[in-house]
């Protein structure tokens, strides 16, 4: 059982490194291109390619620059999460009310205090429904880090797979799936307390 | 207090404000109104530099405001919008201390201001303080975007269209607390809108725009009264009709056209005048048209056969009335002296008209069914 606990733990090591570092870098670009739609457009189609990169040859690729282990799966999940996360938080912060904006400006905010107090908080729904998605692609595609030495669960099902052994799969399956159940339940609930503490009359 | 110099606002090539002069003096409620597009909107966010101008200045007490940073400018100068906009994320206090809090009042004093805020449009802080916006109806919520302007004391307020979005009746109350708080708190407002009845009901000065140009800009009254041309009196419109409807002089009751004669008529031709007329009475005027009496179809009836002409037929001592003299007095003289007309005269004693009981009626029934059909 020890061994079944820890690669929990690595897999849940992985997934969030790897998505924590496409939150900082997305929600800053999210942010960052909302100032110019050329831009936008350009960062967004990028993302958009590296979402169509298959995931085991990204990781070949990565394997190549990074070599083997974690850190390659973790740079590989961090590619794959900054889609949702960079597109919502376009989408949140663009999709602010513009009465609040121009209301905020009106009575003296500067474009930073606009940002945290008004942008920031209105998008936080959006913006995190974005992590949702991320966090549960991520534990997923975790699984594949296997191939290039990473741990995490894969290991059990790449194993069992191998040996034709049905319960050593499900052992890596079956913790996956409940994981990404669970964080998905406790976002969406977070995400609902926001929505609703943003909604308009 | 404020005033607007020269300015000029350009959007790729087209003009939307066009070399606009105007002054407005502290304590004043100005109202800009006009058709969408008229550069109304854009005049007003000139004033705290939400759009810059492409040329011209705008003074505050003196100070051209292009030249300030435009951050500390807004926190000076109150702002409501239409949309509201008030922070969903924030209580209804923390809405109302948005601007204090930039310009750093310690908590305390934040705090009490807007308790104070609130017991002036009689909001309960107990009840309404800790409450989301979402939690209030639109006319209290637009009450608190109200407030959230005056919470800094700004000398200055800007609104938007605050009330465009409510309903009449909620519409109506706002504006009465509105001009209520205007007034015992000496601030300067300028508002726009594209609501005639609201510009009326609240201004001290309207500025009537178009095409990016200010067409008139006077009190309500004088607007009314005098409107400088044809779109100015269409713009107001059924407002117009209403100041023609208030009976207040003479002539605003008076028949015009009166029968009159001079004494050299003849009397065949007096009599011949007054069947074709359907009158029994003929004013006598002088070649330049000034009074001198009257004459009676009995007088000539009697003496006629006598005369030549109505000369000598002519009474002299009759009463005439001023026609800018009080209509609710010539009408009691009527009355009284059981007359059938009166003559009416402008200062020169030249006749221009006369009052009759059934002139009088069909002036009022004008101010009656005329009132409603335009309602």
């Amino acid at each position: 059982m020890n061994d079944l606990l820890l690669s929990i733990l690595v897999h849940l090591q992985i997934t969030f490194t790897g998505v924590l570092i496409a939150a900082v870098t997305g929600i800053i670009a999210g942010i960052v291109i909302t100032k110019n739609k050329t831009v936008a457009a350009i960062v967004m189609s990028l993302t958009d390619i590296v979402q169509t990169i298959p995931s085991v040859a990204l990781l070949a690729i990565l394997m190549m620059l990074f070599g083997l282990g974690d850190t390659t799966a973790v740079v590989a999940l961090a590619l794959y999460s900054l889609l949702p996360i960079v597109r919502n938080t376009y989408a949140g912060i663009t999709g602010v009310d513009k009465g609040l904006i121009e209301a905020g400006r009106g009575m003296g905010m500067t474009k930073i205090q606009l940002l945290v107090k008004v942008q920031l908080p209105m998008a936080l729904p959006v913006i995190l429904s974005g992590l949702r998605m991320a966090i549960i692609t991520a534990l997923g595609i975790a699984t594949i880090g296997v191939l290039i030495g990473a741990g995490g669960l894969g290991y059990f099902i790449y194993r069992g797979v191998q040996i034709s052994d049905l319960t050593m799969i499900l052992k890596g399956a079956v913790p996956v799936s409940l994981l990404a159940v669970f964080v998905d339940l406790i976002l969406q609930y977070s995400e609902k307390k926001m929505a609703k503490k943003a909604k308009r009359a | 207090m404020v005033r607007l110099k020269n300015i000029q606002k350009e959007y790729n090539g087209s003009v939307a404000v066009d070399d606009l002069n105007l002054e407005i003096e502290k304590g004043q409620f100005v109202v800009l109104i006009g058709p969408s597009g008229c550069g109304k909107t854009t005049t007003l966010k000139m004033i705290n530099r939400l759009i810059e101008p492409t040329s011209g200045s705008v003074f505050i007490n003196g100070e051209d405001v292009t030249k300030v940073n435009p951050v500390a400018l807004r926190r000076k100068i109150g702002y409501v919008i239409q949309q509201i906009g008030l922070f969903p994320n924030m209580t209804i206090m923390q809405n109302i201390e948005v601007v204090p809090k930039l310009l750093k009042w310690p908590a305390d004093k934040r705090r009490e201001r807007a308790q104070e805020l609130l017991r002036l449009v009689e909001m309960d802080p107990e009840v309404y303080g800790d409450r989301y916006p979402s939690e209030l109806s639109g006319g209290q919520q637009q009450r608190i975007g109200v407030l959230r302007a005056l919470a800094a004391e700004p000398p200055l307020i800007l609104m938007d269209e605050p009330f465009g979005a409510l309903d009449p009746i909620t519409k109506e109350l706002l504006q009465d607390e509105l001009k209520k708080l205007q007034t015992s708190l000496g601030k300067t407002i300028v508002f726009v809108t594209h609501d005639m009845d609201e510009a009326l009901k609240l201004a001290d000065y309207i500025v009537l725009m178009k095409d990016g140009r200010v067409v008139q800009a006077d009190a309500p009254e004088e607007l009314l009264s005098n409107p400088k041309n044809e779109f100015v009196a269409e713009f107001i419109g059924k407002h117009r009709m209403n100041s023609n409807f208030c009976i207040d002089e003479v002539k605003d009751v008076m028949k015009t056209k009166p029968v009159t004669a001079t004494r050299e008529k003849g009397i065949g031709e007096s009599i011949a005048l007054m069947k074709s007329r359907n009158v029994d009475s003929i004013i006598v005027v002088d070649k330049a048209g000034r009074f001198e009496g009257i004459v009676t179809i009995g007088r000539i009836m009697t003496d006629g056969k006598n005369h030549k002409n109505i000369s000598r037929l002519v009474e002299e001592d009759v009463p005439v009335v001023k026609m800018d003299s009080n209509a609710k007095e010539a009408f009691d003289l009527l009355i009284q002296n059981k007359l059938d007309f009166i003559p009416a005269i402008d200062d020169d004693n030249v006749v221009k008209g006369l009052i009759t009981k059934s002139s009088i009626a069909k002036a009022m029934a004008e101010v009656v069914w005329k009132g409603a059909d335009n309602d």
